[in-house]
């Protein structure tokens, strides 16, 4: 009784009619940065795990012992290639062409496939050579380090194909446009990281 | 009014987020050079003076990181309200925290657990 009549006089009024309406996925593009930003803080902290174990060999396999520089160079080379086909990639989803866009992250994809059967076989013949992560920090951190960009590598190349079977199926609908804008993102990072890691650790390598 | 500034924002939000081929191609051939460079330097060893060499390879690497945020990942000061910028300093302030913190820390630990001449000399 008393509460019916407190409400009638005091009717809370929360604005809600104020709140103007908020795209979906308005938002995603700026999560999805925050996101790149704080995997840039763990590769920060296996870069400096490698800075500081890089130079213990224990004995072991130094990088001027293990690194092939042009295998090295045709992997950038790949990586970098693979960086502008996505980027052709997304200016033909501007320009609504579905096929093309297709065509585009196939050939992305396997730029990226490429690069990283060069990694692996790179990683097998550093093994069979006696240079495993077990042996030495410095093939510890090295491992860690160029694997993890390996693994982004990896389901980069994952979520590329789920999405050229989005597309396929749903054509370059707004959600898959916002999604497609995600992963060129992504990949575009990880070229970044990739900078980081043949400046730092294989041509550094080489010249210590 | 709100149409006319949604329409708006739409429309430079699509022209500056995606790039242009120009955008792409300019980006793709500075990072070729500025990726080249530093391979035929280290692999030819042009350079005799080790510590010198590295210093450019970084500096190369750093130009081409810019190249690359620009270029290719479209940041500007304006995108998303400024707030990737503000996120992206703040991580760059992190990241150099984080390894000039360790390699200095790290340097001088290792100095100074190494028997050393002097300490050495001083020992009975």
């Amino acid at each position: 009784m008393a509460s019916s009549a407190i409400t009638a006089v005091a009717e809370p009024v929360f604005h809600l009619e104020e709140e103007h309406a908020h795209a979906e996925g308005g938002s995603t593009m700026l999560g999805f940065w925050l996101y790149l930003m704080s995997d840039c803080l763990i590769f920060a902290m296996l870069f400096a795990a490698y800075g500081v174990l890089g130079g213990n060999y224990a004995a072991g396999p130094a990088p001027k012992d293990l690194f092939d520089l042009g295998l090295v160079a045709v992997n950038t080379t790949m990586l970098l290639l693979s960086s502008i086909t996505y980027g052709f990639a997304m200016l033909t989803m501007d320009k609504g062409r579905v096929g093309a866009t297709q065509a585009w992250l196939a050939v992305t994809m396997l730029f990226g496939l490429a690069f990283l059967s060069i990694e692996l076989s790179e990683f097998a013949h550093m093994i069979q050579e006696g240079a495993t992560p077990q042996r030495s920090a410095f093939l510890s951190s090295f491992f860690t380090l160029v694997g993890t960009h390996g693994l982004h590598v990896t389901f980069g190349i994952v979520w590329m194909v789920t999405l050229m079977v989005q597309v396929a199926r749903h054509g370059l609908i707004e959600a898959n446009r916002r999604r497609l804008m995600c992963l060129s993102m992504f990949w575009h990072f990880l070229d970044v990281v990739w900078i980081g890691v043949f400046t730092f650790v294989y041509l550094m390598g080489m010249l210590r | 009014m709100s149409a006319h500034d949604h329409a708006d924002r739409d429309r430079t939000h699509g022209g500056a987020a995606h790039g242009s081929l120009r955008g792409y191609l300019i980006g793709f051939v500075l990072s070729v050079i500025l990726t080249a460079i530093p391979f035929w330097m280290v692999m030819t060893g042009a350079m005799d003076n080790k510590q010198a060499a590295a210093i450019i390879i970084m500096a190369f690497a750093v130009v081409q990181i810019v190249v690359h945020m620009v270029f290719f990942l479209h940041m500007n000061p304006a995108s998303e309200g400024g707030w990737s910028m503000l996120a992206l300093i703040f991580t760059v302030v992190l990241v150099v925290i984080v390894l000039s913190g360790s390699l200095w820390v790290m340097y001088h630990l290792n100095a100074n657990m190494m028997p050393g001449l002097h300490e050495m000399r001083e020992m009975p």
